[in-house]
């Protein structure tokens, strides 16, 4: 009973797993402004517990520069314990550290951009760090789906 | 209860797992839910364009034929964004297809499959003359992709690579006449009757697009999936210097030193940060437009960005690898930046570290 309910279970996993990993990018559009989608995927980033360690602002270099732009900002997070964990354990990953979602102005409505991080399990030796990779992808998707 | 569960569990197991896969083999896919988790990012909820071209043109969907949409969605355009999909089934993506003439119900063009003979040396004069302003002498097509960063919000489409081999597997021949006879309203592709060609002048260009096919494609994308994703360097200085060697390197290269961090500021409290992982943030602003208006999605590589970091003594000098991540785009433009972009970390990093 048990092996099959296993075999159920997996099978339904590995569902989910083909649609999210046949991407590289992980692309989401919400249909707020700017400013309100902005809020959501920072209150969505602590809400999955991580911490935003920055936000780099593109556009206010690029206009300050003289190029003129829309709203596109950089957001960087992680949660500490989970990017010290990588670095010991896979130093390989560390250009790719903290997690960065990509957000930009596109009309009335806003774009978010990030990478499937399960992209770089090839880099991972442990089981552990590629399970972790695949939570963060998991939770960057659901990061998404909160901003509406 | 659980003696019951005992004996006809497996065979209740069975049949939930069969009765799965049965529904799902058996239930209509969902036109709608496919097009918003595939296409919307992209193409806008309403089909009104973004990153992607606009849909929802009425003059766009009524000279089309589901097979176009169909072809398109299934294979893509190598180096022109639009991936392709080759893991749904072909009623998922007639689903989308549905999905799509809702935007615009009218008629669906029937008819056009009829093979056009022309001239082909004929057609590339007349082609030379008439479109390549648009789509490049070879059929490249316009630059660019995205409404607001590299397209201003009045042009709707950027002019289509008519040599990509994804349009010349999803169009037919009378498609692309149609297109030049009648124009697309909405978009700056005119009527060629009404600009003063006839329509042998139209079959002509019509078997020089054609002829397109017979033309090698010199995309490298496939080369690049091979490409490690990240380039490391040892380091014969120690931290300190390497940082500055760093700094120096990419003002050198015409980059300005924007910012360098501990990897870990921000994450953990003030004070506690590794301190012997360091990210030395660079950017050329000319560069950066230049890179955005080709592809508005590249932020994932911004700001430039290396990262120094000091294990037992030794200095390491790591960087994303652009031309690997440049492999997921899709887009033959912006490779072409992550190549000047990979040979500038390169050489950074090497006067920094030797």
């Amino acid at each position: 009973m048990r092996l099959l309910l296993s075999a159920l279970f997996v099978m339904m996993i590995s569902n989910i797993a083909i649609a999210s990993e046949s991407e590289g990018l992980i692309i989401h559009r919400s249909t707020q402004a700017f400013p309100e989608a902005m809020l959501s995927l920072q209150n969505s980033i602590t809400e999955h517990g991580y911490t935003l360690s920055r936000v780099q602002r593109v556009d206010i270099g690029l206009t300050k520069s003289g190029y003129k732009t829309d709203k596109y900002r950089i957001v960087f997070f992680g949660k500490s314990n989970e990017i010290r964990a990588v670095k010991q354990s896979q130093p390989q990953l560390i250009p790719y550290l903290p997690l960065k979602i990509v957000i930009f102005s596109e009309n009335n409505e806003t774009l978010l951009v990030t990478s499937n991080m399960t992209q770089f399990a090839s880099l991972a030796k442990q089981k552990e760090t590629k399970d972790l990779l695949e939570r963060w992808n998991n939770d960057i998707n659901s990061i998404f789906r909160n901003v509406k | 209860m659980d003696r019951f569960f005992g004996k006809k569990a497996p065979i209740l197991a069975l049949l939930l797992v069969l009765s799965m896969s049965a529904l799902s083999v058996e239930a209509a896919p969902n036109g709608k839910s496919l097009y918003d988790n595939h296409c919307s990012s992209c193409h806008g909820l309403d089909g009104n364009g973004g990153v992607g071209i606009p849909l929802s043109l009425p003059s766009f969907l009524n000279s089309v034929p589901d097979s176009y949409l169909a072809k398109t969605i299934r294979h893509g355009r190598p180096g022109r964004v639009m991936p392709p999909y080759p893991h749904l089934s072909d009623a998922q993506i007639n689903a989308i297809v549905s999905h799509l003439r809702s935007f615009s119900p009218g008629n669906v063009p029937e008819g056009l499959d009829i093979l056009v003979k022309g001239d082909i040396k004929r057609g590339k004069k007349l082609y030379g003359q008439h479109c390549s302003s648009c789509h490049g002498m070879n059929g490249e097509g316009g630059q660019g992709t995205g409404v607001t960063f590299s397209r201003p919000r009045e042009l709707p489409v950027i002019a289509p690579a008519i040599n990509n081999p994804g349009f010349l597997l999803a169009v037919t021949d009378s498609m692309i006449k149609m297109t030049l006879m009648k124009g697309r309203k909405g978009t700056p592709m005119q009527s060629f009757l009404k600009k003063g060609l006839n329509e042998k002048d139209i079959d002509d260009i019509v078997s020089y697009v054609r002829n397109f096919e017979k033309v090698k494609s010199t995309s490298i994308r496939t080369v690049r999936r091979n490409e490690s994703p990240v380039m490391i360097f040892d380091s014969r200085s120690d931290l300190k210097t390497t940082i500055e060697n760093i700094k120096s390197a990419a003002v050198a290269a015409n980059f300005r030193v924007i910012r360098v961090q501990d990897l870990e500021d921000g994450l953990v409290a003030k004070g506690e940060e590794n301190n012997r992982e360091v990210i030395v943030y660079f950017c050329n602003f000319e560069i950066l437009n230049n890179v955005l208006a080709v592809d508005p999605r590249v932020g994932l590589f911004l700001p430039c960005r290396i990262t120094i970091v000091e294990r037992e003594g030794k200095v390491q000098v790591m960087s994303i690898n652009p031309r690997y991540l440049s492999a997921m785009y899709n887009n033959d433009e912006l490779d072409k930046f992550c190549d000047e972009m990979h040979e500038i970390y390169t050489n950074i990093i090497e006067e920094a570290t030797l």
